[in-house]
């Protein structure tokens, strides 16, 4: 009988999460259960549909010689849909900083649909994408099949679980306000399950590879996935106050409590989305450009001074805070040695290029991938700029901030997401090509012209925030109420709706593009000029 | 698989390895990289010498800047005193209604007091102090606890029904739900509409009056006009704490909402109370 245990379990869950509605201990908890328990219960249903109750004997086995690539089409179906998602949501947010009226109490306000936003970024879109492309990669340059079988299956609905658990949670007010770490202990507990098993999939598919030597790409998906463990574990040790409650009590708390917090945000930075996504980079430019990567001397230097560097720079985040002198000296100064080695990755995936620079013109997906580069290398300048004290004297706190995380989300996880996307989906569905070229090229300027106009509308924003607030007349009295400083964000917030707005269309073209193309239809239309050979006449 | 393979396209020799058709070329790291990568070790090395940086069992090296920036913000503000020290001193000194005598000495209480405004008032009575509802507007002549500049400092100093502080000004209108007939309350607030000129039913406006000689002139006065000493609002001009249409001020005569302001002196200290009256006093005081 095929799907028996998986039904079982997941029934089994559906019971609990109705166990957890009827002695929940607050009300918040109960609604999460209800959403916890409908989402199982459909599960179990969806399951169910799909038993077999044949005998063994009779059943065809699954084709396990080849690579295990199902999961991996729905990671990309999976991507492309919570990046639009998220997108809209920071499209809405954006609109809500610009007109108040629009939070709509009380699930819908901003302190909800922040977290919303963020969370469906980076651990939907990101996430998946992370976990998807990682799980082709390993197989591909490790020529091994996963290891674990189903338990990739499991990877992936137990990713999707928690990020809707998450999701609903932080609409129904629950959160451990803890940036980027908001759902609370038994969400956690969950994702840590998860991550686990991801590990070994991950893990044992390196461990049972048929090549000599394992390829840059795999060093950073796991560098990522080992870090991304530690810092979730830690981060998120809380006592809960009830078992059957939503609330829990981190382990630490004052300044300690808000290094570790940064500590684990900043390497959220540093793990999920630099080193995953470098790891990304590492397959798919060599592969796109068709071109040997450009130094492995650089890769290897790189790799761990990146990897040794980057966990020390949290305290950054707490310039001029009650952290003591000593740990913001040392958050600031190994910002600064950071900034070379993220150079490297922008330089060996730069380089990869020489000898194919002609396809930026004629290929929009290695444009694509040029630009997430590009804006790798300028976010990484910019943060180590930052992170300077008498720099972030002046930024700390202002939209300034929100423009250089938003270079570098937009710019470098977003754009070479895009073009991974566009690379796989033709060989995971055996197409011969995309639906349409010319989309992809519509979806690079919409994506890039809009992350121009948000990174730049959002300098002048917070430089002009920073300048506002620290404004003294000449008899040394303050000059600006805060009221006035937010008042005067209105034209740059509403540009930087703009600029969201576009890169939201640019995702909803590639939405249609990866479904017409998943479809398997090919869009009639004009070849971009160069991208097809030059046919010879005959002599 | 180590075997010389050398890239066609660059003529650079590759590692000799492959993954799913991907090779690596040998090149060196760009000197440009490597040495700016040393620099900013060395120039991180020689930082965490000069300024705090490494722990020890209670306390951490203090770096030979001596660098501390709680010394930093100390400094910062002993300077500000210094600098605005005379002038604070002489505003201790002097009475509030005398501050506006020296001319020097009141242009720095206005920008003082705007700036402590901005700080600590606008968030209930707005950037430009034109207050909304249930937040009195400071722009305006009406003042409920009278615009006199020492009695805006009272008001400012020891709050308004503020329980912690004992000389806090307090006044409650009974609500007259319990009172009066709700006829009766629809009457007493067309007449109250009418006092100020404005347009309201004719028939209820008569009995109206009876009923406000009865019930109300007590504290708002024969004419509507207020009295300063209880905080009751002078209901004959066009200027409304809770609403000018009917129906808000029958629910005020109903159920009145009592607004609260938190008695300042303890928060702010005596001469930025002073300069707070003296700005709040140019921006609609003169009674």
């Amino acid at each position: 009988m095929k799907y028996a245990f998986e039904t079982i379990a997941v029934g089994i869950g559906a019971f609990l999460a109705l166990l957890g509605v009827a002695f929940a201990k607050d009300d918040q908890f109960q609604a999460h259960m209800w959403v916890l328990f409908i989402v199982l219960l459909a599960g179990t249903v969806l399951l169910l549909r799909r038993l077999n109750f044949s005998p063994v004997t009779a059943q065809t086995a699954d084709d396990k010689s080849g690579y295990f690539d199902e999961v991996v089409r729905y990671g990309i179906i999976a991507t492309t849909i919570w990046g639009i998602v998220g997108f809209l949501v920071g499209v809405i947010v954006a609109f809500q900083l610009a007109y108040p009226d629009l939070n709509i109490e009380p699930w819908f306000n901003f302190g909800r649909t922040r977290p919303l936003h963020t969370s469906a970024v980076v651990f939907a879109f990101g996430g998946n994408a992370l976990i998807a492309t990682s799980l082709y990669v390993v197989q591909r340059t490790s020529r091994a099949r996963l290891f674990g079988g189903d338990l990739a299956w499991f990877v992936f609905w137990g990713y999707q679980l928690f990020i809707v658990m998450a999701a609903t949670g932080y609409l129904l007010g629950i959160t451990q306000s803890r940036e980027y770490a908001e759902p609370e202990w038994y969400v956690d507990i969950w994702l840590t399950l998860v991550w686990v098993a991801y590990l070994v999939v991950f893990m044992g598919t390196i461990v049972r590879r048929k090549e000599p030597h394992i390829y840059v790409a795999n060093w950073f998906y796991l560098a990522f996935i080992i870090t991304i463990a530690m810092l979730h574990i830690v981060n998120n040790l809380a006592v809960p106050v009830s078992f059957l409650g939503s609330k829990s009590y981190s382990l630490f708390s004052g300044v300690q409590d808000a290094l570790t917090q940064w500590w684990y945000g900043h390497n959220a930075v540093g793990f999920f989305l630099t080193a995953g996504f470098l790891g990304m980079m590492y397959y798919f430019i060599p592969k796109q450009a068709n071109r040997p990567v450009y130094s492995y001397r650089l890769s290897i230097i790189h790799f761990w001074s990146l990897i040794f560097l980057y966990i020390w720079a949290g305290p950054h985040h707490l310039h001029y805070t009650a952290l003591p002198d000593w740990a913001q000296t040392l958050g600031m100064v190994f910002s600064i040695m950071l900034w070379m080695p993220s150079w490297g990755g922008m330089i060996n995936g730069l380089m990869t290029l020489s000898g194919a620079w002609d396809k930026i013109r004629t290929d929009p997906i290695i444009r694509m991938m040029v630009i997430a580069v590009a804006f790798y290398g300028m976010s990484t300048f910019e943060g180590p700029m930052m992170s300077i004290k008498a720099v972030n004297s002046l930024s700390h706190y202002t939209d300034w901030t929100i423009g250089h995380v938003h270079s570098g989300a937009l710019g470098w996880v977003g754009m070479i997401t895009f073009g991974a996307v566009y690379y796989l989906v033709p060989k995971l569905w055996n197409r011969p090509r995309l639906y349409s070229m010319r989309l992809v090229n519509w979806h690079f300027w919409l994506a890039t012209l809009g992350i121009v106009v948000y990174a730049a509308v959002l300098w002048v924003a917070g430089i002009q925030q920073g300048l506002m607030w620290r404004e003294y007349d000449d008899q040394g009295f303050l000059v600006f109420s805060f009221a006035e400083s937010v008042a005067a964000m209105f034209p740059y917030y509403l540009l930087r709706a703009i600029g969201g707005l576009m890169y939201l269309a640019g995702g909803i073209i590639m939405g249609w593009n990866v479904l017409m193309t998943i479809l398997g239809h090919e869009r009639d239309e004009v070849p971009i000029p160069g991208s097809e050979p030059v046919l010879q006449p005959a002599e | 698989m180590s075997e010389e393979h050398i890239d066609e396209v660059s003529g650079v020799k590759t590692t000799g390895h492959e993954w799913d058709g991907i090779r690596e070329l040998d090149n060196p790291m760009p000197r440009w990289w490597l040495w700016t990568f040393y620099l900013c070790i060395i120039w991180a090395i020689g930082y965490a010498i000069a300024y705090p940086a490494i722990p020890l069992i209670n306390s951490a090296t203090p770096g030979l800047l001596g660098y501390s920036s709680r010394a930093d913000v100390a400094a910062d503000l002993a300077q500000a005193k210094v600098a605005q020290g005379a002038l604070l001193e002489k505003i201790a000194a002097t009475p509030v209604e005398d501050i506006a005598s020296d001319q020097e000495l009141l242009q720095f209480a206005i920008a003082g007091g705007e700036s402590a405004f901005k700080v600590n008032c606008a968030q209930c009575h707005g950037s430009g102090a034109a207050g909304s509802a249930g937040y009195p507007n400071l722009n305006d002549d009406d003042w409920l606890w009278g615009g006199t500049i020492d009695q805006i400092y009272l008001s400012i100093a020891h709050g308004i029904r503020d329980e912690t502080d004992d000389n806090t000004r307090v006044s409650e209108m009974p609500a007259f739900a319990d009172i009066l007939e709700p006829r009766q309350i629809n009457e007493v607030a067309a007449y109250v509409i009418s006092l100020s000129d404005t347009p309201s039913d004719a028939a209820l406006v008569e009995p109206g009056a009876e009923v406000y000689a009865e019930n109300c002139a007590a504290c708002h006065g024969d004419d509507g006009e207020g009295v300063i000493d209880f905080g009751a609002p002078r209901l004959s001009d066009g200027i409304w704490l809770m609403g000018s249409s009917e129906a808000q001020i029958v629910a005020q005569v109903r159920a009145p909402k009592h607004g609260v302001m938190p008695a300042w002196l303890g928060r702010l200290g005596e001469p930025v109370i002073k300069q707070l009256a003296v700005y709040v006093h140019t921006l609609g005081g003169g009674q």
